[in-house]
């Protein structure tokens, strides 16, 4: 088990052909990712480190079973791209690109059904959303170490294990993967989720996943400073989740974030700083990691002093 | 990407939000010219009062004598003589203050009411959500923290926009007349028109005002942009002051690089936001005090790096420099050769503190510690970093 993906996930890359598109297919192939093809419009019947480039989404998954899709394509292509996934019903959508007007992403997410209890706006009555999870935009993606690398993190850090990571940064979470790594810890799904306003699956969508995976033993929160995230993850922890939770939260020290005039810190109810984050998190039975170079070291204390659920150590 | 008051008006009149007239003025003489414009178009008699308000992109100017009641041509002038050009220090600013970069020149009139109207977009619920309450024209945040229940929320939908139950309940919540209803629906849905035709991220009007004889007008009007969405109004991109604009971040922005100068004495060179942060952190936990937050950014090439560091040395506190680099896809070894280039190029001085961890990172370290430079120490472990650096900066402070 793990969540999102494993071995058995076939992917397509949209934006295949593009620079960042061709390197990270290579990196994910490396990875003994199930790459089974590409899309660029217009580029169809070429190939890309072997892999074959089709036209539209549509062919591509007609043609390959493919099961997820990973999208490079510019920002600006970027709410064409994600349609044609949608379109095409495939169920695991990743985001890489950077830079996607905020309207765009509030338009696709609307297309997908809100998963239960999470609170957010569903469609207008008699439209079904589609069975559909997007993961970003502007995030690193997720990996199930030694399985399926959907993303753009550095893969031999991991090591298959037990923890799970969601985080809304890049090179943060690297770091505590790498610390988690370095402390024979493993992990068996890392998600980030992106830092854009609006973004495909949330904190608390993915603890939702995480906490009836076999897999995952403890779960470890990356946050930062600004939305609601972290509070809306510490409520649903408190009523949901029984795993040990650790979370580290960047921007502590940080001054009082510039702000986009008034309306945005009222929409927040007041929240959005990292003391009131930590607070909220600490409220709901979560440990606070108080040092960026402490993440690795916590979990492994905590989950020693656990008595009967020894975590293996990673493979 | 903030709009002046006078551009998020001339949005509004264009979308049928009235607005007081006005004319933006950039010189004393333009603003004296506005004056007589303004009381002819606004059929002014012998006791016709205009304002002049400072435009810059920050609240709280009325506070610190940035919004002034004038009485003539001369008035108008002398006192956007004494406004343009300079800073203004409000709540909003910070200590540095932003300069005035014009003054609007429009009609002043008495309020009968005051009341609240905002567009923004709800990130936990994913939609964009009107807010608005009848305590307008004072601090709305204040509103918020101490009676949270005079602010109503009311969801836009993306499909079919501002419904009529929502206009309804702001109608209610304004406790508005009869006939005032229909008005603020307009302008509620036009707010929509705005947010969406052009891309906004916020739309604040603060205070929407009510006249002596019922009218409503929109008094202040606040418009930020969403710029991941210039891409698709060019024409927009020219409204931006960049005289608003901290001069380095504007300059390390241009090239890629996220700088936010702070207070400190400990530079900050890391790659990502988050880590960024994260490094900022740390020295502040380790006693110290960090003088920026940057991030290089994904490249990390010798260009960027040397960039960066020239960004953070033009700030001349700075007596030591953090560099935390994660190499994940850029190899650590590459980053060294990169960090060597750029301090001996630019001949830096100060100690210099380097944490590398990832791809390649022992030759990245070996390179480092070949390069015997003096002033140049690196450390594995970003807590013992973290710790050397505030050493070095309190030896030198």
């Amino acid at each position: 088990m793990s969540i999102l993906v494993d071995k058995n996930t076939r992917v397509i890359v949209q934006g295949i052909t593009g620079q960042a598109g061709a390197f990270h297919t290579e990196k994910m192939l490396e990875y003994k990712t199930q790459v089974v093809g590409g899309v660029t419009p217009g580029k169809g019947g070429s190939s890309v480190h072997g892999v074959p480039v089709f036209n539209t989404v549509q062919e591509a998954v007609s043609a390959t079973g493919a099961n997820a899709t990973i999208v490079f394509v510019p920002a600006k292509f970027a709410f064409g791209a994600v349609s044609e996934a949608l379109e095409a019903k495939l169920p695991l959508i990743v985001i890489i690109t950077e830079g996607i007007p905020t309207l765009d992403m509030l338009r696709l997410k609307r297309r997908v059904a809100p998963p239960q209890g999470s609170g957010r706006a569903g469609l207008p009555a008699g439209q079904a959303g589609a069975p559909v999870r997007i993961i970003g935009p502007n995030c690193p993606g997720l990996i199930t170490p030694g399985q399926c690398k959907l993303g753009i993190m550095p893969g031999y850090i991991h090591r298959p294990g037990s923890v799970a990571v969601l985080s809304r940064s890049g090179t943060l979470t690297y770091d505590a993967v790498y610390q988690l790594t370095q402390a024979g810890l493993g992990q068996s799904t890392c998600v980030g989720i992106g830092g854009d306003p609006v973004i495909g699956s949330s904190f608390t969508d993915l603890l939702g996943l995480l906490q009836p995976d076999a897999q995952t033993e403890a779960i470890v929160l990356i946050g930062e400073i600004g939305g609601t995230e972290e509070e809306e993850a510490a409520a649903y922890i408190k009523a949901q989740v029984t795993k040990p939770v650790f979370a580290f939260v960047a921007g502590r020290m940080a001054p009082k974030e510039k702000r986009m005039g008034h309306a945005g810190a009222i929409i927040a109810g007041g929240h959005g700083t990292a003391a009131e984050k930590l607070a909220a998190l600490q409220a709901a039975g979560v440990t606070i990691v108080e040092s960026p170079a402490e993440i690795g070291k916590t979990v492994k204390a905590a989950l020693a002093r656990r008595p009967s659920q020894g975590l293996p150590s990673a493979r | 990407m903030k709009l002046h008051e006078y551009q998020a008006k001339q949005f509004f009149d264009k979308a049928g939000i009235p607005v007081p007239f006005g004319v933006n003025a950039k010189t004393p003489e333009e603003a004296s010219r506005a004056f007589g414009t303004v009381k002819q178009m606004c059929k002014g008699g012998e006791g016709f009062v205009a304002n002049v308000k400072a435009q810059l992109h920050a609240g709280g100017r009325g506070k610190v004598g940035g919004v002034v009641a004038v009485r003539s041509a001369t008035e108008a002038a002398t006192e956007a003589a004494r406004l343009l050009g300079k800073r203004l220090v409000t709540k909003q600013t910070g200590p540095e203050g932003l300069p005035v970069s014009s003054v609007l020149v429009d009609e002043r009139s008495t309020l009968a009411k005051e009341w609240y109207l905002a567009l923004t977009i709800d990130r936990f619920r994913a939609q964009p959500m009107l807010l608005a309450s009848a305590l307008g024209g004072m601090d709305i945040e204040e509103v918020a923290a101490t009676k949270p229940s005079a602010i109503i929320r009311e969801p836009v939908e993306l499909e079919s926009g501002v419904s009529e139950p929502a206009c309804a309940k702001i109608a209610a919540t304004f406790g508005s007349a009869p006939d005032q209803a229909p008005v603020i629906a307009k302008i509620a849905r036009a707010m929509w028109q705005v947010f969406e035709g052009r891309d906004a991220s916020l739309i604040e009007i603060n205070p929407l005002g009510v006249l002596q004889d019922g009218r409503i007008v929109a008094v202040d009007a606040k418009v930020t942009l969403d710029v991941n969405a210039l891409f698709r109004h060019p024409e927009l991109a020219a409204m931006r002051d960049e005289s608003q604009e901290h001069p380095l971040e504007l300059k390390a922005g241009r090239i890629g690089i996220s700088y936010v100068g702070l207070e400190g004495n400990i530079g900050c060179l890391v790659n990502g936001a988050g880590l960024a942060m994260a490094t900022n952190d740390i020295i502040k936990l380790s006693g110290g005090s960090p003088a920026n937050f940057l991030d290089v950014g994904g490249g990390a090439n010798v260009e960027q790096v040397t960039n960066a560091f020239s960004i953070i040395l033009s700030d001349a506190r700075v007596k030591a420099v953090l560099v935390n680099i994660f190499g994940g896809i850029m190899r650590c070894d590459w980053i060294a050769e990169g960090l060597l280039k750029a301090t001996r190029q630019l001949d830096v001085k100060v100690p210099i503190v380097v944490r590398l961890q990832g791809t390649n990172v022992e030759e990245g370290r070996r390179l480092l510690a070949q390069a015997k430079r003096l002033n140049l120490v690196s450390i594995d472990e970003l807590a013992d970093a973290a710790r050397r650096v505030v050493e070095f900066a309190q030896a030198s402070a």
